[in-house]
This record gives C-alpha cells, sequence and structure tokens, in this order.
C-alpha cells in the first residue's frame, strides 16, 4: 500500500486557510502534503477521484453520547465512532453521562482505550463538572484533564446550584478546560415535554418555556464576567439564548455556543404534525418557528461557533411509549450533513459557513486538533456528495439505535469517505 | 367509522359532519334508553374493552352502560400505573388486549397522544375516554348534544368555559367540536390556568368572569383540581371561588335569561359552583350524564360496526 492518496478534483472547502475552489488534495504519511491546482501523481499513489464532490477537513462534533460504558445495548464507543465517520465527523467529543458517569480518570481511559481499538473517528471524552453529576462538589478536574479530557460538563443535567457553578468556573482556571453547560431551570421546566407555546396547547402536552433555558443562559453568562472562566453553552436553542451569547460576546467575554441540527431544522409545529413521535422529543426541546430562525441568524452572523449533534441513542424500550415518558434524544450522527445542507440551501447561511462552523470553528471552541487541512496537519478529511439524493434508513446505518426524526426521510447530500490520519475509515476504496 | 374516522380520538380531527353523524344518531340512542326495556341487539357479539389508567366512575360506567344496551360484551381492565412503574408497556398491554380479539378498546389515559400510539399499535377501532390535558372527546360531543338539545341549536351561540383551562382535556375537545357547529367560545380563569398561545385555538380568552359570561348562552364550570392548589396556580380555593366561582347571586346578575350552567363532573360543591346553582334551574349537570350514555352508544355503535339490519330499532330512526 502506499503511502500517498491523492484527493482529486473536488470542490475543497477549507475555511481554516480560506481556501473555496477545486483543488486535490494529496496526504503523505496520515499528514496533509499540500493542497493545490494541479500536482504532479507518483505512479503509486492511491487515487480517490472528487469531482462533483466536496473535500473538506473532517467534521468535529462538540456533543455526542455513546453510551459506553453502562448502556452498550444503545450504543457503543465503535459503534458510535463508524455513525461519526459515516457521517463525515473525524473528531467526536462524548459526553460524560455513562454508567458509572465520566467522573474519574478509569472511565476516560476506559472510553480511550475502546476509541483507539475501534479505527474509525478519533474520541476526545469530557469529564463530570461535579463528582457523580450530582450538582453537590466538583470532581477532580485535573486528573480527568490529564487522562484527557478536553472540557468538563454535567451535560444532561444544569449546575443547579450557582455557587457550584461559580467555583466550577473559577478552577477550572487552572487547568485550561472550558465549562460546557446545558442550561435549564428544572423549576421553569417542571414536567414538560416539548417547547411550551401552541402546539404543546393544542397536543395538551406539558410545556417548557424558552425561558428555562434563557435564565440559566444569562445567570452563567454574569458568572462567566465574574470569575473569566471560559464558558460554552451547549445546544442553545431559544432567540433569548442567542441574543445573550451575542451580546456576551460583544462585551468581549469568552463564551461560546454550539446548535444542533434539529434546532436549526425543525421547530414544535413538527411535533403536532408526527402525531406525539417520541423521535421528535428531546431536550432543549424543538422550539418555535421563531426561535428556529435565530438560531439560523445566530450561526450566520457568528454568535454560534458550532454545529453540534447531540447524537442520542435510545432503543425501542426508551422510545416505544407515551410520549410523557419516553426518553429525550434522537441520533444525528449520520444526517447532520444531510440536514444542515437542506437549511443552507434555503438560504439561512452559505455553505461555506457551515463547513466552517462543522470544522474549525468547532475544533477551537475546546481547543481540539483538526478542522483544517492545513499543511502537516494529521489528514483528517470527509468527502461529500452534496447532490446525492438518498432515503435515510436508520436500520441499515451504523448507529446502534434508530430513533431519528429523519427515518425514511428524503435527504440531498451524503458524506461518502472520511479520512483519518490519512486511513479511509469510511467509504468505498 | 364515523365519517372517515376508524377511531374517537381527537375531535380536532372531526368534520361538521362527522360530529353531526354522531349526535343524530344519539337522539335515537337516547329514545332506546327511555323504553321500558333497555336493549337492543345492535352489538350483539362484539366484544368492547374499557381500558382504564386512570380512576373514573363515571366516564368507565358511561361506556359500560352504553355498550351493554348495545347487547355489547363489556370488560373492564383498569390499572393505576403507567409503563415505566408497571413494568410491562402500554404497547405491550394492548397487544396482549387485541389478542382476545375485541371490536373496540375504549382508553383513559394519563398521558397525552397514548390513545393514538394504541391506535397504531392494534386493528380495532380505538375510543378516548380522555388523554392527558389533550382531548375527552366523547365528553364533548355529549356537551355539544346537550347544549343542542336545550337550545334548539348552536348556531351562533356563546359558550363561555371558566377554568383551569390548560389541564383540561374537556376545554380542548369543545373548543375544537363547538364552533365546527357554528357556536363560539370564551375561555375564562386566572392567567395561571390559561396556556400558552391559548387564542390559537380559536376561543377569546377572559380573565374577568362577569366579562366572559356577558350574553352568553351556555356557561360550563370546570372542575378546579385540588393538586393545582400551591402548584402554584391559585392561593387558595377560597379566593378562586370568589372570582371565577358562580353563586347565585352571580348567577342571577350576570347571566342572561335562558343561559345554562353545565359541569363536565364530579363537582367540588362550594369551589367552582355553589350548590344552589348545581342544582338549580338552569343546571343541565345531569343531563350531561344522561346524554353521555346516549352519545357514547352512538360512537360504540358506528365504529364497532354494528351489521346492517340488526340495529333494532336503531338505524330505522337514525
Amino acid at each position: 500500500m502506499s503511502d500517498t492518496i491523492f484527493i482529486e478534483g473536488g470542490r475543497v472547502i477549507d475555511p481554516a486557510n480560506g481556501v473555496d475552489a477545486v483543488r486535490t488534495v494529496v496526504v503523505r504519511y496520515g499528514v496533509v502534503a499540500e493542497v493545490a491546482e494541479r500536482v504532479e501523481r507518483p505512479r503509486d499513489a492511491r487515487t480517490f477521484d472528487a469531482r462533483g464532490k466536496w473535500v473538506t477537513p473532517g467534521f468535529v462534533d462538540l456533543h455526542c453520547h455513546l453510551r459506553e460504558p453502562g448502556q452498550e445495548y444503545k450504543e457503543t464507543v465503535a459503534t458510535g465512532l463508524r455513525a461519526a465517520a459515516a457521517g463525515g465527523f473525524t473528531s467526536v467529543v462524548a459526553m460524560p453521562n455513562t454508567k458509572p458517569v465520566n467522573d474519574n480518570t478509569s472511565v476516560t481511559e476506559l472510553m480511550l482505550a475502546r476509541a483507539a481499538a475501534a479505527g474509525a473517528a478519533r474520541l476526545y471524552p469530557t469529564g463530570c463538572i461535579s463528582k457523580g453529576q450530582n450538582g453537590e462538589e466538583l470532581a477532580e478536574f485535573g486528573e480527568l484533564k490529564t487522562a484527557g479530557c478536553v472540557a468538563l460538563t454535567d451535560d444532561g443535567k444544569p449546575v443547579t446550584s450557582v455557587a457550584l457553578m461559580r467555583r466550577a468556573l473559577e478552577y477550572a482556571r487552572a487547568f485550561k478546560l472550558p465549562l460546557a453547560v446545558h442550561e435549564e431551570d428544572l423549576g421553569l421546566v417542571g414536567k414538560g415535554v416539548m417547547h411550551e407555546g401552541p402546539a404543546s396547547t393544542r397536543l395538551g402536552l406539558k410545556g417548557i418555556p424558552g425561558a428555562a433555558e434563557e435564565v440559566m443562559v444569562l445567570r452563567d453568562i454574569a458568572l462567566a464576567e465574574l470569575t473569566g472562566g471560559r464558558l460554552h453553552i451547549q445546544h442553545v436553542s431559544t432567540r433569548g439564548s442567542v441574543r445573550a451569547v451575542r451580546e456576551a460576546k460583544k462585551r468581549g467575554l469568552q463564551i461560546s455556543a454550539e446548535v444542533t441540527p434539529h434546532h436549526l431544522a425543525l421547530a414544535d409545529e413538527e411535533v403536532a404534525a408526527s402525531g406525539y413521535d417520541t423521535d421528535f422529543k428531546m431536550n432543549p426541546p424543538l422550539r418555535s418557528a421563531d426561535d428556529v430562525k435565530a438560531c439560523r441568524e445566530g450561526l450566520a452572523d457568528g454568535t454560534i461557533d458550532a454545529i453540534a449533534t447531540d447524537h442520542a441513542p435510545h432503543s425501542a424500550v426508551e422510545k416505544d411509549v407515551e410520549f410523557d415518558v419516553a426518553a429525550n434524544g434522537i441520533i444525528g450522527l449520520e444526517t447532520a450533513f444531510a440536514v444542515c445542507l437542506g437549511v443552507a440551501r434555503t438560504g439561512a447561511f452559505p455553505e461555506r459557513r457551515l463547513v466552517e462552523v462543522l470544522t474549525v470553528s468547532a475544533a477551537r471552541v475546546f481547543g481540539l486538533p483538526g478542522g483544517t487541512l492545513s499543511k502537516g496537519a494529521a489528514a483528517d478529511v470527509a468527502v461529500l456528495d452534496p447532490a446525492l439524493e438518498w432515503t435515510y434508513d436508520p436500520a441499515s446505518g451504523f448507529s446502534k439505535s434508530q430513533n431519528s426524526p429523519w427515518k425514511s426521510k428524503r435527504l440531498v447530500g451524503r458524506c461518502t469517505h472520511a479520512f483519518v490520519g490519512g486511513k479511509l475509515v469510511h467509504g468505498e476504496k | 367509522m364515523i365519517g372517515r374516522q376508524r377511531h374517537c380520538i381527537a375531535l380536532a380531527e372531526f368534520s361538521r359532519e362527522e360530529i353531526l353523524q354522531v349526535l343524530d344518531l344519539a337522539v335515537n340512542m337516547k329514545e332506546v334508553m327511555r323504553r321500558p326495556i333497555k336493549k337492543v341487539p345492535s352489538l350483539r357479539g362484539k366484544s368492547i374493552i374499557n381500558l382504564f389508567f386512570e380512576a373514573s366512575t363515571r366516564t368507565r360506567s358511561s361506556f359500560e352502560i352504553a355498550a351493554k344496551i348495545l347487547s355489547a360484551d363489556a370488560l373492564n381492565w383498569t390499572s393505576s400505573s403507567s409503563s415505566v412503574t408497571k413494568g410491562e408497556t402500554l404497547v405491550d398491554t394492548v397487544r396482549n388486549l387485541e389478542a382476545m380479539r375485541p371490536d373496540v378498546i375504549v382508553i383513559r389515559h394519563q398521558s397525552s397522544g397514548a390513545p393514538r400510539l394504541v391506535a397504531e399499535s392494534v386493528g380495532c377501532a380505538v375510543v378516548s375516554a380522555g388523554d392527558g390535558a389533550h382531548e375527552h372527546p366523547s365528553q364533548g360531543l355529549l356537551d355539544a348534544f346537550t347544549i343542542r338539545e336545550k337550545l334548539g341549536s348552536l348556531e351562533g351561540k356563546v359558550v363561555t368555559i371558566v377554568g383551569d383551562v390548560s389541564h383540561s382535556r374537556v376545554a380542548r375537545s369543545n373548543v375544537h367540536c363547538l364552533p365546527k357547529l357554528g357556536a363560539k367560545v370564551r375561555f375564562c380563569g386566572p392567567p395561571t390556568m390559561m396556556p400558552a398561545g391559548v387564542e390559537k385555538l380559536g376561543a377569546t380568552v377572559f380573565s374577568d368572569l362577569k366579562e366572559a359570561v356577558d350574553g352568553a348562552d351556555a356557561v360550563m364550570m370546570l372542575r378546579i383540581q385540588h393538586e393545582r392548589i400551591g402548584d402554584p396556580l391559585i392561593p387558595n380555593t377560597r379566593e378562586y371561588s370568589r372570582y371565577w366561582g358562580l353563586n347565585a347571586k352571580k348567577s342571577a346578575e350576570w347571566l342572561k335569561p335562558g343561559c345554562v350552567i353545565l359541569h363536565p363532573g364530579p363537582i367540588n360543591r362550594g369551589v367552582e359552583l355553589s350548590p344552589d346553582v348545581a342544582d338549580g334551574g338552569r343546571s343541565l349537570i345531569l343531563d350531561q350524564v344522561q346524554n353521555g350514555v346516549a352519545v357514547r352508544m352512538a360512537i360504540l355503535y358506528l365504529l364497532a360496526g354494528g351489521a346492517a339490519g340488526e340495529g333494532v330499532g336503531v338505524e330505522a330512526r337514525a
């Protein structure tokens, strides 16, 4: 096997280097050797014909749930990382709400060992903010970082104690770790199961007002200002949250934000249209059409830094039940590109911005390598067919779970090849 | 079938014609109820399962009597627990029941949308007897039947519904039914009991009771659930009663002559209705209960597919 790979004739979109043109990407010994218009191809180079396709840095997902250890019937590190590669993601950040939770180095090490064996996308673990994710005492940030965690989060749960959140932001500064926060005020959420609005009223489902997220975003912005801590707001979903982040950034605070493909593409009325389909139940819930618009605007104007999937596998045991009691969350790694491309093509944001928030802009949030085709960078590359029409069938996908609102839907745009460190991890040779 | 409906789950999905089909047939069913021998063989050999996940004496009994008058066999299955606590999922429960070959499953469930999940899981007809805060279609139909019976028509009539609309499936079924028959619906209650975007349901919203009942042809008082107090939707029942309850004095001064009063029951006497009003001349509360049986007979008859020629004394007049 040759050590040289030519990915030829594709539209190379590499926002990190300001490239958007037909180019050939040359990979040697696992790193990007050259991105050029015309390159002499050695006889023994392996070539991939990318004509008509996009060639981008491999995508970076800041938010996914791989369920291992503890819930391997939903997903494992290996199946999750293969699903990631199939979606064009070459780096994923795994949330720590495994069973047991990742608040100690042994869980971190187990996840990294599984990832190394999987030979698919790269895994970056996150550790808990609080021990046991109980919101009471700080987890061991230093040890978690040493073991390989790139950020701290109690994702799935808000940090309800203001005092603990303050100390966490302060203490994390010692290790230069960002705090990624899942924002919801549990009092306002109550027993809510979808966005509070006309759709929840019609369906008779208990509502979660947008303010449940916004009061916590505003609280944590105030705490970031107080402490100088590095704050990342996970899955923003409301106009108020986008506005708060925009304003905080304008004042120079070190704040970042992510949005999910589903909050860019779907609104609460879809829950009604689906007829209580639990694959439309997630947290934060699908919001109003105006909130969707605000998220798109936030992505376009730079307020939102990254698209993150919040890939959350669940089995039929958790989903084939009454809407009230169904688990929150949907899988998203294999559909994210097509769904977001569809949104971009409505004119919501340029295609180049889409690639930016899936690559270099996302990588910067947690200071990850990747997201770039710079010379000398590890050759993490996605080849995408932006015109490929396909019907999504989660049963034949790579994830172990099938909880997706795009089940059986026609999508346009799909990853055809993914390379990690120059090694083909998805697609035909 | 009720028009194009295989199930009776949500009046939001019913057309005017489908609603009228039930109401008109219920007129004949009410006549059957008043015969000395209250039994017709219309649904002989059909079986109906009443699957109740929430306590309900009135609605369950009403469906049971309706089935029995039509000669169907009715089985009552009650469970106080949801899928989560019981260990068997709702889908498994209804698939097991379906294996016993019922013609209709009547379901009451605390989760909105549960009847639809059941309908998607079984082949027989499904009738919702109330799901969460979503709909209570047979109640909506019996309310419309009762008002129409008393006032002659719903065309141009104003119906004011007072109480905790946010938790009320009765209010939702009414607001999807009454306007299709030409009535205007008003909602009234404290703002804490009005759900987000309530005006999009097609009702006019008031917080002042006097204004809300001004000119109304019918007033429906909803039950105040004790668990809402301190929820905190209202401070206490005393204050609620003072501002949103009906007593004889308000009834005499604020309601126009001929305005009728309804309540889906059970009543909290002295909270939403004073006893003299509940038992007074305007009250149609017991008519509602009787009409409930007739309306449920009509629903079961249409959905269990009573064969032509067997509905002795029913279709002849329908």
